[in-house]
């Protein structure tokens, strides 16, 4: 489907939750409002758009310049070779978002992935704790606020874990 | 998910790893057994994040170019064009043609290394010291053809920003033709070993399987996804560099299992090198030299010289800039001198030249894109590789993400050895193609 | 027991076995286990300078080739199969980032294995060529031939 028209439908079924839309080049690139993630995300990934792969999911920390952090979703349709770029502003002092680990599978490493270099927690991830870092890391690395070259090694207790 | 030992039945809790022969690396398999079958299984990934994402917020655009070949270390090249692509997206450059067809080259050359790897070590696993051996000798080869032109084996640092750092070698014609001859006898004798093989069939065929819409749900690309069935490959949906004008087909597997997943690579090797003889022979000419008695000028001599008058004649360059010659300059990067380096007889001896490669590298300078983002991705060893950058203006990136295949299909172990054997861990897991570096980033 | 042409002909006699007999355990992590393939295989053979049998399990190995960029999640790992090598032992730091945390100066790195472990020979290179490697393997085989041998029971040190 041509981006102009998935924006023309998304925005009759969702009326004033789509807070922006453009194009980049093909690929089509929305902002919308957290309240409304999962059942945009839902509608996307169903007939007659079918973004039906999760490409990525990923967080920047816009924290100094706008006061959020905004997380980047790009789903791609396998059936239409199209692109689509959702992105959703979370306040700073609240970095809450529904899970869509029930709509994609690997949602599930890739929000344990942000909630470890970010801190944002999803609401309804079955098993939300650290995947990168070890348990017992304080702090959240890719905020703009840790300092690259922390050191916080790891205690050596003798036996490994 | 977590795992706890059972109180009530009677279960073992068994770690597989970190550091293990076939964990390729370093992945946590903890498994819960009921005898030999697991139950349950939890994989614990991490043990090589190496913070790239956060260290390349804190270098230039050109710095950071060594950090991406480190990712997928096996085909570090691909991770070089993905970024060098990335970025003339964001910058809206394009590289000069022969740089382009030079990028085709060296990017399949990787791919090749990188599937020989893969199945060499899935050999190796299985107990096929012999094809690790072969594949290995074949990788040698490629990997003097990459070396007589990059300077380095593996990680080249070659494709930057604007074009390559340097034109193919003169004699790598013939290195070339000697790499792709003995990957073929590597190729033939490692289908003789392997393909009708009672106990390799044993251990991959119907194991490890995925159904094309599980596949797709979990985030699967690359040769995994093909081996489901579903023809999904960057290079023939968004074409880029001049892979549009190649010959080659993309091969699909139809259950989705290991067999399925080591047979597509196979076959992806045989594409790979048809598309290296295609980019050899089409390779657009470089630049004619102007033949005649050229005296080269020393470059101390032509430095001071060019402070009272132009210089004439050509300047010996020291042998490690070979093939970035002023001639082939053209051929090889592009002509912006915002974003690319100036060729060095120009920085020697012209002062725009010396003002561009000052201000290429100083601090709060250089490569400066517009504000913005972009998103671009490359089939890599293991599937889209896509890099994800946003710029605020500054020479440093504000945040770049890679979009990493196998942590996607990796995401997916848990549910594949799920009821099987602990055997089977090892050839599902070496189906797989996990790299750590592109894995924990 | 003091030295006399006895104790110091065995040895020599042990410095040349220990030397030629070297089994590895390859604790690899990221790009220089390519590097460290090569050198096993065909074209650097390891196994000439008699260190081409790799053992899977620190148990009976003698010497720790760490391979690879170390993070702090696997320090402990790696300091727990430093501890379950048998003596005599010797650890080999393969790559720059075991060296010194190579290009990687931040929060997840290691800076060097030196910090948890002791190193005998350290092999820079990012990642090193097979000669660089096998030369670090001469270099490793000289201070075996030439160390004070352990050999004598209940001798404390």
């Amino acid at each position: 489907m041509r981006p102009e028209r998935v924006i023309g439908n998304l925005e009759k079924r969702f009326p004033g939750e789509i807070v922006e839309a453009s194009k980049d080049g093909e690929d089509l690139v929305l902002v919308i409002r957290p309240e409304a993630l999962l059942r945009i995300m839902g509608s996307l990934k169903g007939p007659p758009y079918s973004y039906k792969l999760l490409l990525d999911l990923t967080c920047v920390d816009f924290r100094r310049d706008a006061g959020a952090f905004e997380m980047v979703y790009h789903l791609y349709s396998l059936d239409a070779n199209g692109r689509v770029r959702v992105k959703v502003r979370l306040p700073a002092d609240a970095p809450l978002l529904d899970s869509l680990a029930g709509l994609w599978r690997n949602a599930n490493w890739l929000e344990r992935e942000v909630y470890d270099m970010f801190g944002v927690v999803f609401r309804g991830h079955p098993d939300l704790k650290r995947i990168l870092m070890y348990d017992g890391f304080e702090g959240f690395p890719l905020r703009k606020d840790y300092p690259l070259r922390r050191r916080q090694p790891k205690a050596v207790k003798g036996n490994s874990t | 998910m977590t795992l706890e030992p059972r109180s009530e039945r009677n279960t073992m809790l068994l770690n597989l790893g970190p550091s293990h022969p076939a964990m390729h690396g370093t992945v946590r398999i903890m498994v819960e057994l009921d005898g030999e079958r697991i139950l349950n299984s939890e994989v614990e990934i991490g043990y090589l994040h190496r913070g790239f994402e956060k260290t390349c917020e804190n270098r230039t655009y050109f710095n950071l170019l060594p950090y991406t070949d480190r990712l997928n270390y096996v085909s570090p090249l691909i991770n070089n064009a993905g970024y060098a692509l990335a970025m003339e997206k964001l910058l809206g450059i394009e590289a000069p043609e022969r740089a382009q067809y030079i990028r085709v080259l060296m990017c399949e050359l990787s791919r090749i290394s990188d599937h020989l790897t893969s199945v060499a070590a899935m050999g190796m696993e299985c107990g096929a010291f012999t094809v690790f051996f072969y594949m290995m000798k074949a990788r040698e080869y490629i990997w003097d053809v990459i070396e007589f032109t990059t300077g380095a084996r593996m990680t080249a640092s070659y494709i930057r920003i604007g074009g390559v750092r340097a034109d193919l070698h003169p004699d790598y014609r013939a290195a070339l033709e000697k790499a792709v001859r003995e990957t073929r006898k590597v190729l033939k004798d490692v289908h003789g070993l392997l393909d009708g093989n009672k106990i390799f069939l044993d251990r991959t065929k119907g194991l490890g399987a995925l159904t094309p819409e599980e596949a797709v749900s979990y985030g699967w690309t690359g040769p995994c996804l093909r081996s489901t069935g579903i023809r999904y490959d960057v290079r023939k949906a968004r074409p880029y560099l001049v892979y549009d004008r190649m010959d080659f087909d993309v091969p699909l597997g139809a259950n989705g299992d290991n067999f399925d997943r080591y047979m597509v690579r196979m076959m992806e090797l045989d594409q790979s090198l048809r598309i290296v003889e295609q980019t050899a022979a089409a390779m657009p000419p470089r630049a004619p030299i102007a033949v005649g008695d050229r005296r080269y000028v020393e470059p101390s001599e032509a430095i001071r010289v060019s402070r009272s008058q132009r210089v004439i004649g050509p300047v010996r360059l020291s042998p490690n800039l070979e093939g970035s010659e002023k001639d082939v300059y053209r051929d090889i990067q592009a002509a912006d001198r915002r974003w690319t380096l100036p060729p060095k007889e120009d920085a020697y001896t012209t002062m725009e030249g010396l003002i561009d490669h000052f201000l290429f590298f100083m601090k709060g300078r250089g490569i400066r894109p517009p504000k913005g983002e972009v998103y671009f991705s490359v089939e890599g060893g293991n599937g889209e590789l896509g890099y994800y950058i946003v710029s605020d203006g500054t020479d440093r990136p504000y945040r770049l993400h890679l979009r990493a295949p196998c942590f996607h299909v990796v995401s997916a172990l848990e549910r594949l050895i799920k009821g099987r054997y602990v055997a089977d861990v090892i050839p599902t897991f070496g189906s797989l193609n996990m790299i750590g570096g592109e894995l924990d980033r | 027991m003091s030295e006399n042409y006895l104790t110091t002909k065995i040895e020599d006699a042990l410095g040349w076995a220990r030397k030629f007999s070297l089994f590895h355990y390859p604790f690899i992590t990221a790009c220089c286990g390519m590097e460290y393939m090569s050198t096993a295989c065909a074209h650097f053979d390891l196994d000439r300078f008699g260190a081409g049998l790799t053992r899977f399990s620190p148990r009976q190995a003698d010497l720790l080739l760490v391979v690879g960029t170390i993070t702090m999640k696997l320090a402990p790992v790696l300091r727990t199969v430093y501890d379950q090598m048998a003596e005599p032992k010797w650890v080999v730091a393969f790559g720059t980032c075991t060296v010194s945390g190579g290009i990687y100066d931040n929060y997840a790195v290691v800076q060097g294995i030196d910090t948890i472990i002791p190193v005998d020979v350290y092999i820079p290179g990012c990642p090193p060529r097979p000669e660089t490697v096998l030369d670090g393997f001469l270099k490793l085989q000289e201070k075996i031939r030439h160390q004070k041998q352990e050999w004598r029971c209940g001798r404390k040190e």
